[in-house]
């Protein structure tokens, strides 16, 4: 019914006695996910709204069976939070913590090669199974459970596409926000593969941005490995070169990764691409039928 | 962050990479002193902006004499350098660096940054100093040479042996030129850099290698990391609105459209621009007002956006997730009652509350315009600014 998280999926919160991880998880418990517990360093064996506080992400494993977490820890302390998960063994951790160093997610990615964990993020709204499994910051309610996989860089306009989903009563099988840093954990491609071996995900949705070649490999992978429709939008068709567009990749360098050449390419790849962002929807509905 | 070229070449040289000896002077006299202090000339004199291309506007010279260092220095503080980087008002010199000139054999071009596709820094060199590399890369991809460096052992010998055989240097400029390429390393490493570009590296008649430009990008968010480096930032060459924003801790970019934009989502504000354009209008500025918008936030914000004369119209555009729309909408009315907004208002809210945060707007008093969607609401904004 889905990739990555389900009804199943027992979630830890990396950061819970924070304000914000804190109020995520209770957000996340209301959802109906499976939120077995926290880890704050120094505040193991307490408790938190009902929560289990650990001084360690292995302790919390150990004790509650958790096989995914969620990382709300400030951007000096994320990479070591990543570091620790993946050290405990889960198979998926989430980092939501936007400005994290890149030369920290450097290293992050050179340890975790070998090992299984799944790394989603940095700087991302999370990933949703809807009716299910919430991990993240987006608003579940827009969501709708169904066969659209969604996969997006940027946060509010994943937002924007399930709800012109939901709106023309079409639900989503998993929404996977991969962030809009340079270095993160999955990148478009990773997700595409997943949706395309997922017997219940029909069709995707994929939100890119301008800046790096991520959305033109993903479609030669869609083009050359995937027998579902894909639809997706480019954000930044107006954006000036040499400006940071808010994301740390969202730059345009030296007239390379404009949204023309992504748009261009993607097409070529026999993606349907919206021309606004007002109709995403729209777009994969000329390729799909629900 | 930018910084200036002197600041990048002082960087440089407390890591060991080889610079041209110089000093940054800010009016004439000091100019003709330290050019005795530092040699028997020739001497460069090169205007400091942050941009680019400066020798063909006039803001590189040579001088022969003391005195003539003094007289071009005159002549170049306080002009308005135009280059094909600042844009069309040109940037005002208030500083430059008097530097040794240098007998240069061969121009060669070298550079660090975190490569995407690998996740690892990666270090490009090329036999065609001087020139723009982005062209190098378009037409003659074959000039340039890579190396991936693993985090783990960092910029090997062996690595820049390899580069610098590339590059055609041979004898005793090829242990010169692993000295400087693990220096620039080491520089981009403990400096967080996410670009450091040597362009040219040149190769002296004395077989001398030397930096003799030098661009450096820091990454933002290793900010916290870096107090040294964040006091070289110089306020004077940045957008003042976008200096204003940062200290708010709003996204913002200012272009050169007439329709203001206030979004929240760096994604979202980047396709607000786009559908503005889309539908025939043109955006003023790219600004996110982040996840976690408050009132004061969202005032600023306003007051930032009506500081450009261009701006004939605003759109807020705003997703409420966790964000509830109510408190956007109270943001809104407050920021519009505080700052006085002259200019035609489109509002478009979805999300949490947004029944009741309709409302507010409509009750408001205030002359409003409300939208469903984002493409009623380019569309209202573009009928608008039009009219």
């Amino acid at each position: 019914m889905s990739i990555l998280v389900d009804k199943h999926t027992k979630v830890i919160t990396q950061g819970i006695t924070g304000a914000t991880g804190l109020f995520h998880a209770q957000g996340a418990r209301d959802y109906g996910t499976c939120m077995v517990g926290g880890v704050t360093p120094g505040k193991g064996g307490t408790s938190v709204d009902g929560f289990p506080v650990f001084d360690t992400v292995a302790e919390a494993v150990q004790k509650t069976g958790a096989m995914a977490s969620v990382i709300y820890v400030p951007p000096p302390y994320a990479a070591d939070a990543i570091l620790e998960a993946v050290d405990a063994g889960l198979d998926l951790v989430c980092c939501i913590t936007e400005g994290v160093p890149v030369l920290d997610m450097v290293k992050v990615k050179q340890y975790m090669q070998g090992k299984k964990t799944r790394l989603i993020g940095p700087n991302c709204p999370g990933i949703i199974t809807p009716g299910e499994c919430k991990i993240g910051i987006m608003p579940g309610y827009i969501h709708k459970p169904g066969q659209v996989g969604v996969v997006s860089r940027s946060g509010t306009l994943t937002y924007e596409a399930v709800w012109q989903l939901s709106s023309l009563g079409i639900g989503q099988s998993t929404c996977v926000g991969i962030g809009g840093d340079p270095v993160n954990g999955t990148n478009h491609i990773d997700v595409l593969r997943m949706f395309e071996e997922d017997p219940d995900t029909e069709a995707v949705i994929m939100i890119g941005e301008i800046g790096g070649s991520a959305e033109e490999e993903a479609a030669c992978f869609a083009r050359d490995h995937m027998t579902k429709p894909v639809a997706a939008f480019i954000a930044g068709r107006t954006a000036p070169s040499d400006k940071r567009m808010g994301h740390a990749g969202a730059i345009i360098s030296g007239g390379r990764g404009t949204a023309a050449e992504k748009v261009a390419v993607l097409e070529e790849c026999g993606i349907a691409v919206a021309a606004s962002p007002a109709e995403m929807a729209e777009a994969l509905l000329r390729i799909y039928k629900p | 962050m930018n910084i200036h070229e002197y600041q990048a070449k002082g960087i440089l040289r407390k890591f060991g990479v080889p610079v041209p000896d110089g000093h940054v002077c800010y009016n004439g006299a000091s100019a003709r002193e330290w050019a005795k202090r530092l040699g028997d000339g020739p001497w460069v004199v090169k205007a400091q902006i942050h941009a680019g291309g400066r020798g063909k506007g006039g803001g590189v010279k040579l001088a022969r004499t003391p005195d003539e260092v003094r007289n071009t220095t005159r002549d170049m503080l306080g002009m308005i350098l135009r280059t094909h980087q600042t844009g069309p008002d040109g940037k005002v010199v208030t500083r430059v660096l008097v530097e040794n000139g240098c007998k240069i054999a061969r121009e060669l071009y070298a550079s660090l940054l975190v490569d995407r596709t690998t996740s690892r820094v990666t270090v490009m060199a090329s036999t065609e100093g001087g020139m723009d590399i982005e062209e190098v890369a378009a037409t003659t991809p074959e000039k340039i040479y890579r190396e991936v460096i693993d985090p783990l052992v960092g910029l090997t010998a062996f690595q820049c042996r390899k580069l610098a055989f590339s590059l055609g240097l041979t004898g005793k400029l090829t242990n010169k030129a692993v000295n400087l390429l693990q220096g620039l390393y080491s520089t981009f490493i403990a400096c967080d850099c996410s670009l450091l570009e040597i362009n040219p590296l040149v190769v002296t008649t004395e077989n001398e290698l030397l930096a003799l430009d030098a661009k450096f990008g820091f990454d933002d968010n290793a900010a916290f990391r870096h107090p040294n480096i964040a006091d070289l930032r110089d306020y004077d060459e940045e957008d003042p609105n976008e200096v204003e924003a940062s200290q708010h801790d709003l996204s913002y970019i200012s272009l050169t459209g007439n329709i203001g934009c206030l979004v929240n989502g760096a994604g979202l504000a980047m396709a607000t621009m786009d559908i503005i354009k889309h539908y025939g209008g043109d955006p003023a500025n790219f600004l996110d007002v982040g996840g976690g918008a408050t009132i004061e936030r969202v005032t600023e914000a306003f007051k930032i956006i009506l500081s450009d004369n261009n701006v004939k119209g605003i759109l807020v555009n705003i997703f409420g997730g966790i964000m509830k729309c109510d408190i956007i909408a109270t943001g809104v009315i407050e920021a519009a009652k505080q700052v006085g907004i002259k200019v035609p208002l489109v509002v478009r809210l979805e999300g949490t509350n947004v029944d009741r945060g309709k409302q507010m707007l409509a009750e408001s008093g205030l002359n409003i315009v409300a939208a469903d969607g984002m493409a009623d609401a380019a569309q209202k904004i573009v009928r608008a600014v039009a009219a």
